[in-house]
């Protein structure tokens, strides 16, 4: 008797580790990092030169803009279901906004105090639109998004500004001193734990999903629904423009049309990242994973010399493939086994 | 006592339920609007500046109305933009390489192409359950893509376009070009579509109560790829048109595009959130956004001043909206 109760409890034992070996596997997170993994491997296949340290940390350069307006757009799309479309223009128009004003004799640092206040004031007038007019998010920033843009452009025309001081391009070129780790990847990890800090420790993060889950409800129990929504697209504002700040810095220059399209990676990268675009679930670890997911892709496709308007098929793709893999393998478990389906 | 108060309240309300008719709203701000503009400029107020502003207006025009049904049954298609651009191109290089090529069976290639895309989109949706702002966000970098991996970086000159392609838009027709009669005839289809047909008042029901609708036995999946077709095959027709009007293609062609058929939706009165919108309606709004575009360039007012004053344009038709909405709800 005692056998073959241990017996069973072995295989219960097996069957729940087995169970959580599989549950594990079913978690976004760790498929992005197999992802991420492959992803590596094939790029070092294709460069000997590509597992260098150097070249791994000068590769982040790339999509560390994009990284830091993704943080925010995160926040955005858990607690409301839609996006921030004006972000790139937001960047677009507080760069320059910083670049006028050094231009006009402001020291530079007070000038990127300039361009940061622009971009907050953007986002804060798209959070009035949507969270005190209650526009819906997609309409208000689609006009913001042509709005701002159209600001940069009537300020700078197409001239381009240069000639930054040395300090400041420091923040988009440098590193850290004596090692060869970038200034801008230290300032996207260290806001990325502050921004997951938010989201999964505090009563606001809470709130950031309770509101993308049931907003009527939230309302009902006292959440000051609006007043999140109009912080959230404030925040998102804020990081665009320091964003705009880094990828002055990193060109040395700035133009009206910097970062034409980069609300779509950013986009696809929360989504990639396990966001639902529904609102409600996904976590801060999935989008710092798919970011670096992305950027390592774009990097591998470029060491093949292929042009940056076909890599983004392949990220189009893997945006669509991450919603429907998903379900689809769903689909086949349910098909596969119905009895896990009877017993519940 | 209450009678002039109510008197009052009842043309407060005949003013309000006026406005909150969009095409009467728009209407009103353009008697107001043209002769303004046309006091700062007379030539503004020409035969040949209107014919201008209607040839421009025509393609984005076209492709609105497939936007416009897309939004009704609850979704966005982000894709318009480049299935244009795919098909100005493949049709643009065609056309350059075989210049004996019959027009016809250019143009219903770049038509059936269009389906071809738009159906990918309107499977993604339905089948693959793939939120609509997801799935063209996807086709969109995807099409794009492609547009560079069949042009190989290159354009297709003005110079090497056959005068018969061109003149698939420019050609007279009815005493104007015939490039705006194509898009009268495709807006009074798809007015009749939406307001006489089964099929059209399904995509309202689907759009205003996807509850009610299904329980009505309306196939809403069958509803949803339908407009994603349709709107497929409206912007490849228009990437076939583009290709003949400016009788040259390039890489970007057709950039931004889709933002610019989501805004003269919305300005028409598309309700973003689904159910309601209609052809005049969205007609008027990129009439608007054509004749201020125009009016900015034929007053002098810098070019770089004109997306500003898009952006604006949108913010104000939707807040406006959302104004008249709430009042609306307060008074009756």
């Amino acid at each position: 008797m005692k056998a073959t109760d241990q017996v069973q409890n072995l295989a219960k034992q097996a069957k729940t580790s087995r169970l959580r070996l599989g549950l594990a596997l079913a978690r976004w997170e760790v498929q992005l990092v197999i992802l991420l993994l492959l992803a590596v491997l094939a790029s070092s296949f294709l460069s000997p030169y590509f597992l260098d340290v150097r070249n791994l940390f000068d590769m982040t350069f790339n999509f560390m803009e994009k990284s830091l307006m993704a943080l925010a757009m995160t926040f955005i799309i858990i607690a409301t279901g839609s996006v921030d479309l004006s972000i790139a223009s937001t960047m677009a128009m507080s760069a320059i906004a910083m670049a006028i004003a050094f231009q006009a004799g402001l020291p530079m640092g007070l000038a990127l105090v300039v361009g940061l206040a622009v971009g907050t004031l953007g986002g804060l007038f798209n959070g009035l639109l949507i969270g005190k007019a209650r526009l819906p998010a997609l309409v208000a920033t689609l006009g913001t998004y042509a709005l701002y843009r159209g600001l940069g452009y009537s300020m700078l025309g197409d001239l381009t500004i240069k000639g930054f001081p040395d300090q400041f391009n420091y923040l988009g070129q440098g590193y850290l001193p004596g090692t060869p780790v970038p200034f801008a990847l230290v300032l996207f990890l260290a806001l990325a734990v502050v921004f997951g800090v938010v989201l999964h420790r505090t009563t606001l993060g809470r709130f950031l999903y309770a509101i993308g889950l049931n907003e009527e409800a939230c309302r009902f129990s006292g959440v000051a629904v609006d007043r999140i929504k109009v912080l959230l697209f404030t925040v998102s504002g804020c990081m665009a423009a320091l964003a705009g700040a880094m990828l002055a810095a990193r060109f040395g220059s700035t133009r009206a049309d910097i970062g034409l399209g980069f609300e779509l990676d950013v986009i696809t990268a929360v989504v990639l990242g396990g966001v639902d675009i529904g609102g409600g679930s996904g976590s801060m670890v999935g989008v710092v994973l798919a970011l670096f997911l992305l950027g390592i892709v774009r990097f591998g496709m470029s060491l093949l010399n292929i042009r940056g308007q076909v890599q983004s098929i392949v990220v189009g793709l893997l945006l669509i493939l991450a919603i429907l893999l998903p379900q689809i393998i769903r689909r086949l478990q349910e098909r596969a086994t119905p009895r896990e389906g009877e017993r519940r | 006592m209450r009678s002039p108060q109510s008197a009052g309240s009842w043309a407060r309300r005949l003013l309000l339920l006026l406005a909150s008719v969009r095409e009467v709203g728009i209407v009103l701000f353009l008697a107001i609007l043209i002769p303004l503009i046309s006091m700062r400029q007379p030539r503004f107020f020409a035969v040949d500046n209107f014919r201008d502003i209607l040839l421009d207006i025509a393609i984005v025009s076209i492709v609105s109305i497939g936007q416009m049904m897309i939004i009704i049954a609850r979704g966005i298609d982000l894709s318009v933009g480049s299935v244009l651009g795919l098909v100005a191109m493949v049709v643009g290089l065609m056309i350059r390489d075989k210049p004996a090529f019959p027009m016809l069976v250019a143009v219903l290639a770049g038509v059936a192409m269009g389906l071809f895309l738009g159906s990918i989109n309107g499977l993604l949706v339905t089948k693959g359950r793939v939120p609509s702002i997801i799935a063209t966000l996807g086709t969109l970098s995807i099409y794009r893509g492609l547009v560079i991996v069949i042009s190989k970086g290159e354009w297709v000159d003005a110079y090497r376009v056959p005068p018969a392609f061109v003149q698939i838009t420019r050609a007279p027709l009815l005493g104007a070009p015939a490039l705006i009669i194509y898009a009268l005839v495709i807006a009074v289809i798809f007015y009749y579509f939406l307001n006489y047909t089964r099929t059209g008042r399904d995509i309202y029901a689907i759009g205003s109560n996807p509850a009610a609708a299904s329980m009505a036995g309306i196939r809403s999946q069958r509803i949803t790829f339908l407009v994603f077709a349709i709107t497929g095959t409206l912007a490849g027709l228009s990437g076939v048109l583009w290709a003949s009007r400016f009788a040259a293609v390039a890489n970007d062609t057709g950039t931004g595009f889709e933002l610019q058929t989501v805004a003269a939706a919305v300005i028409g009165g598309v309700n973003i959130y689904g159910g309601s919108g209609t052809v005049p309606g969205v007609l008027l709004g990129a009439l608007l956004m054509g004749i201020i575009v125009n009016a900015l360039t034929i007053t002098g007012i810098s070019p770089f001043w004109r997306l500003a004053v898009q952006g604006l344009v949108i913010l104000l038709a939707v807040i406006v909206d959302a104004i008249i909405e709430r009042r609306l709800r307060r008074v009756f």
